[in-house]
């Protein structure tokens, strides 16, 4: 058992997780913006 | 340079963001018009004038995608991904330049030329990487690539003005706003450089169809086969048809509805292109996630079909019904920007993944022609129509019987696509030759 996860890739859970908040941190503050712009359509 | 290949145990699920970190920062280049005010009033320039570095850019994002496929599935997307890198922000270093020193000429040679390679080579960069990495979801994988480039505009345009604000309209706040772009461009996109890896085998995914799987053709061969100029058409029809309504899309709704009880104030429509900037988005993910499961024809069908019907609501109802205006108009966006995302799944169902980002790139000259055809259908005929002493929504009744007619045409086209002749087909690998580039791969 121990040797098996011994020959096992690395996890690489990390790397992916601050990957995906590099993009999607800018992503979401133009989408906040988008939104704010949006429902002007409403209340504009 | 050679292609990076993954090492045992990389997750496929870090080359979405790598292609994501570099679609991000060049879909700035839809966010160009807050840079024009200040620009023309810093350097007198007019309106025609302050428009030619997107506008060259979006040419050389042609000519760059069609020219440089090849090269690009030679080195692969790290290479790529450099070379956009290297060229996207060295247009903005080069336009602070320009803006400090007051030569306007350097502006549209940085952000146009050397920046517009940068478009071209960026957007091609991760498709063929992204196929291959996902073989069972290959809609879903450039879909989420492709809604990069619309997202990008969304960040940029707030983050642009407010920097302008922060900096002055002036030429030197003007200058100090590209290089602050260039910079954090370049480190932004320096994490796709850096996580962009190529699946170590043909076959990266158990269970799921090989990357080699079904007829493979060279991007030499697939310009000369119909297909591929049918799905030229197709892409065209459908990118005219949504530039139709992107166009105008603020002074339309407002013609629209400026004789009822209802009319649309100037921050309510900007309101209106903001939704249709979100459904184009949507589109993107959306649609090309579930061509995936009904197939690429037949989401071609959706988007040139239904489109149609949704221009011919707004044509007979659109002035009587602002719902329906708005939520057509939000439908045929989202086909706008699904048909973008579909399409390189669609040309890797019909020419393989042999050489499909280089095939995407020549087709990208579809959108190139439709950039030009979309606005100058609208504006023509909505100036003709205006000289006639027509107005509101009379103005666009021609132009959208036009749109109707082109998404027929381009519907007509995907009809007419069939699987590629085998004469076309590059020889298959022999068994010992593909355990040999398995080998080699893994020991890499």
């Amino acid at each position: 058992m121990s040797s098996d996860s011994s020959q096992s890739p690395p996890s690489r859970r990390g790397l992916i997780a601050f990957a995906w908040v590099w993009v999607g941190a800018p992503l979401a503050y133009g989408l906040y913006e988008l939104v704010q712009k949006a429902t002007q359509l409403f209340t504009g | 340079m050679s292609p990076p290949v993954a090492p045992a145990g990389w997750s496929r699920w870090l080359v979405p963001p790598a292609a994501l970190s570099v679609h991000l920062s060049i879909g700035q280049a839809y966010a160009w018009s807050v840079f024009k005010p200040p620009l023309e009033s810093a350097l007198g320039l007019s309106g025609t004038q302050s428009a030619l570095p997107f506008q060259l850019g979006i040419v050389m994002l042609g000519l760059s995608a069609a020219f440089g496929g090849t090269l690009v599935e030679r080195n692969g997307p790290r290479w790529a991904m450099t070379v956009a890198l290297i060229c996207f922000s060295s247009g903005f270093l080069l336009s602070a330049l320009g803006a400090a020193t007051e030569q306007y000429w350097l502006i549209v040679f940085g952000y146009g030329f050397v920046g517009g390679i940068g478009l071209g080579i960026g957007y091609i960069s991760p498709v063929s990487t992204l196929i291959k990495w996902f073989p069972d979801r290959p809609g879903m994988a450039t879909g989420i690539a492709i809604m990069g480039f619309g997202g990008g505009a969304l960040i940029a345009s707030p983050w642009s003005a407010q920097m302008l604000e922060s900096f002055g309209s002036d030429s030197s706040g003007i200058a100090l706003a590209f290089l602050v772009h260039g910079l954090s461009y370049a480190v932004f996109m320096t994490l796709g450089v850096l996580l962009v890896r190529v699946p170590r085998s043909p076959k990266p995914v158990e269970g799921a169809p090989s990357v080699l799987a079904g007829p493979q053709v060279s991007a030499r061969s697939a310009v000369r086969t119909p297909q591929f100029w049918c799905l030229w058409v197709v892409l065209c029809m459908n990118v005219t048809a949504g530039i139709g309504i992107l166009e105008k899309a603020a002074p339309m709704i407002t013609d629209f509805f400026a004789d009822t009880s209802t009319p649309v104030s100037v921050s309510a429509a900007a309101g209106f292109v903001a939704l249709l900037s979100a459904a184009n988005m949507a589109g993107r993910i959306g649609w090309s996630s579930t061509s995936d499961l009904i197939g690429r024809k037949n989401i071609y069908r959706v988007y040139l079909g239904v489109g149609a019907m949704m221009y011919a609501l707004i044509a007979l109802f659109g002035d009587s019904s602002k719902p329906v205006f708005i939520l057509s108009a939000l439908v045929i966006l989202s086909f706008y920007g699904g048909g973008f995302a579909t399409i390189p799944a669609y040309l890797k169902d019909l020419f393989g993944t042999y050489q499909v980002g280089a095939i995407h790139g020549r087709l990208l000259t579809a959108w190139s022609t439709a950039g030009v055809l979309g606005p100058l259908i609208v504006n023509w005929i909505a100036d003709r129509q205006e000289e006639a002493g027509k107005h509101g929504a009379s103005l666009y009744g021609l132009s959208f019987v036009i749109m109707i007619g082109l998404l027929v045409v381009g519907f007509v086209a995907n009809e007419l696509v069939r699987p590629v002749h085998v004469r076309h087909h590059i020889p298959a690998p022999s068994k010992e030759a593909v355990d040999v580039q398995r080998q080699q791969s893994e020991s890499a």
